[in-house]
């Protein structure tokens, strides 16, 4: 038997988008920080029965269980996922929101006190540098990156924001994600006050003894939140989450499959420095003002894009029969002829069937085209989806449309 | 009746001219949850170390070899239908296909169950 892993548990490091994952988790060359970490957590994984995997330059648990028991249990119950290997950056000085406004399209001017928004770090041309949430906390801002790009953006700020501008990176804290439709019963029951925060806001509560910033946001589709804490309050934490029945910890695995169902793209696969936010689909993160002022890196481009329509698209792939079709399959038209690539795919445990995510040229991103899919010489039938797969179910406050 | 592995991690229960193969437990526990398995026809002819079959599994796409050559007498099914079986019972009701073997004597360099069940917790 031989084993070829496919997108591994989306490894993010220096690898063309489209192109399949070759099992190198660090992308073979290039990487700033060659050596492997451990995450605060890492003997309680292995204590917990995680498969430990590299990912993003960190030994990570892939999965406890099984993906698909996992991600089951996260959309019917709450998952714990340790994400401290992402970066946790807190942007301060004087007018930090205008500073950042040049380099993300978001408008940070009027984003309201610890309110979230999910924004892009753009190169010059227009590019996607990394995806990230941030967090205005009065003047500050709380910026959550990706972990395998998280030194380089660090890099990218500092290079180009005024030196008025400080870049702390909050190395001391770790990051966990409670997840599913029973995350606030269960984090109400350890942060009295946590359930009335409303989707994409966060504030400071006391959990577990300990001071925690807590965000009503993720990365599954479901209810839930995000929880900074110092990395050696950690395991404390960890343990009073999963002593409640409702909660068991979630691998890296099923956080794909998660997010993937969600429709929600990941860097170095689905986005990268070849896309921009138009092509991704993401133009819901650039708001009407700064559409009119421009006044952010690649405005030039993604104005223009904006206007006329980008070149290939990001869409959702339906596919037919069981086998799952993954990231670097061949997009083909009817003709035969190549218009575009899958960027990720799998088989969704929630729908029991293969879908996907890829470009595809504009004129064939409308929902229900047909398409042809081709991988290792193989042909598969498949159809342009609405994305999300599976539905979100956030917290929204209200009617309210964020 | 006797039992044989090969480095790949297939498995090979041999009795007369026949024998069945499937992967092995410690495969499909690498493997995690099987999603898809895609078995060959009755009639097929496979060379020894020729692809045979398909498993996936929801993070790794793999290639099933024939461990010895020889006709396909049957695919299994069961497993295309339900590839979880993979995952619940590797070296029973998980089984593969059948085969009509060419030569026998293509058993000689493979691994008894002994042999392979040691070698496995080296990896």
């Amino acid at each position: 038997m031989s084993k070829e892993v496919h997108s591994g548990p989306t490894d993010q490091h220096h690898q063309a988008r489209g192109e399949p994952y070759r099992g190198d988790p660090m992308g073979g060359e290039g990487t700033a920080e060659p050596e492997i970490r451990t995450v605060p957590l890492d003997s309680w994984h292995r204590a917990q029965g995680a498969r430990m995997v590299p990912f993003a330059g960190y030994h990570m648990p892939v999965q406890y269980e099984g993906i698909i028991a996992e991600h089951v249990w996260t959309r019917t119950s709450a998952g714990l996922f340790d994400v401290s290997h992402m970066g946790q950056l807190l942007v301060h000085g004087q007018d930090a929101d205008a500073a950042l406004e040049t380099l993300l399209p978001g408008d940070l001017r009027a984003l309201g006190d610890m309110k979230l928004r999910y924004s892009l770090l753009l190169a010059e041309d227009g590019g996607i540098i990394d995806d990230l949430m941030a967090t205005r906390r009065g003047a500050d801002f709380y910026v959550v990156v990706n972990g395998a790009t998280k030194w380089g953006d660090i890099e990218e700020f500092q290079r180009r924001l005024p030196r008025s501008i400080v870049v702390d990176h909050m190395k001391e804290q770790a990051l966990l994600a409670l997840q599913g439709p029973r995350a606030a019963e269960v984090l109400e029951g350890l942060a009295p006050g946590v359930s009335q925060l409303g989707f994409m806001q966060g504030g400071a509560f006391r959990l577990c003894g300990q001071q925690a910033w807590i965000s009503r946001s993720g990365y599954t589709g479901e209810d839930g939140f995000e929880i900074s804490v110092p990395a050696n309050a950690v395991e404390a934490l960890a343990t009073s989450l999963v002593e409640h029945e409702a909660v068991k910890p979630i691998g890296l695995g099923a956080r794909d499959s998660l997010r993937l169902e969600a429709g929600l793209p990941l860097y170095g696969h689905d986005i990268d420095r070849e896309t921009t936010p138009v092509m991704a689909g993401l133009t819901f993160a650039i708001n009407k003002r700064r559409r009119a002022e421009g006044g952010f890196a690649g405005d030039m481009r993604i104005l223009a894009e904006l206007e006329n329509g980008p070149v290939q698209k990001r869409v959702g792939l339906e596919v037919d029969g069981r086998q799952p079709v993954r990231e670097g399959a061949r997009v083909l038209d009817g003709e035969g002829n190549e218009v575009g690539r899958v960027t990720s795919g799998g088989f969704s445990p929630s729908l029991q069937r293969p879908i996907a995510m890829g470009y595809v040229a504009s004129h064939l991103a409308e929902p229900g085209t047909a398409l042809k899919l081709e991988q290792r010489s193989k042909l598969f039938d498949a159809r342009v989806a609405p994305m999300p797969f599976v539905p979100h179910r956030y917290h929204r406050k209200g009617a309210r449309v964020p | 009746m006797s039992l044989y592995f090969t480095q790949e991690h297939e498995w090979i229960r041999v009795d007369g001219d026949t024998a069945t193969v499937g992967i092995s437990s410690h495969a499909q526990e690498a493997l995690g949850d099987i999603v898809f398995a895609e078995v060959p026809e009755a009639g097929r002819k496979l060379a020894k170390g020729q692809e045979a079959a398909v498993v996936e599994s929801v993070k790794a796409a793999s290639d099933v070899y024939a461990p010895v050559g020889g006709e396909v007498v049957e695919g299994n099914q069961a497993i295309a239908e339900d590839p979880s079986l993979i995952n619940s019972d590797p070296e029973g009701e998980g089984w593969f296909f059948k085969l009509r073997l060419d030569d026998t004597s293509e058993l000689a360099g493979l691994m008894d169950e002994a042999a392979y069940r040691e070698w496995v917790k080296t990896l």
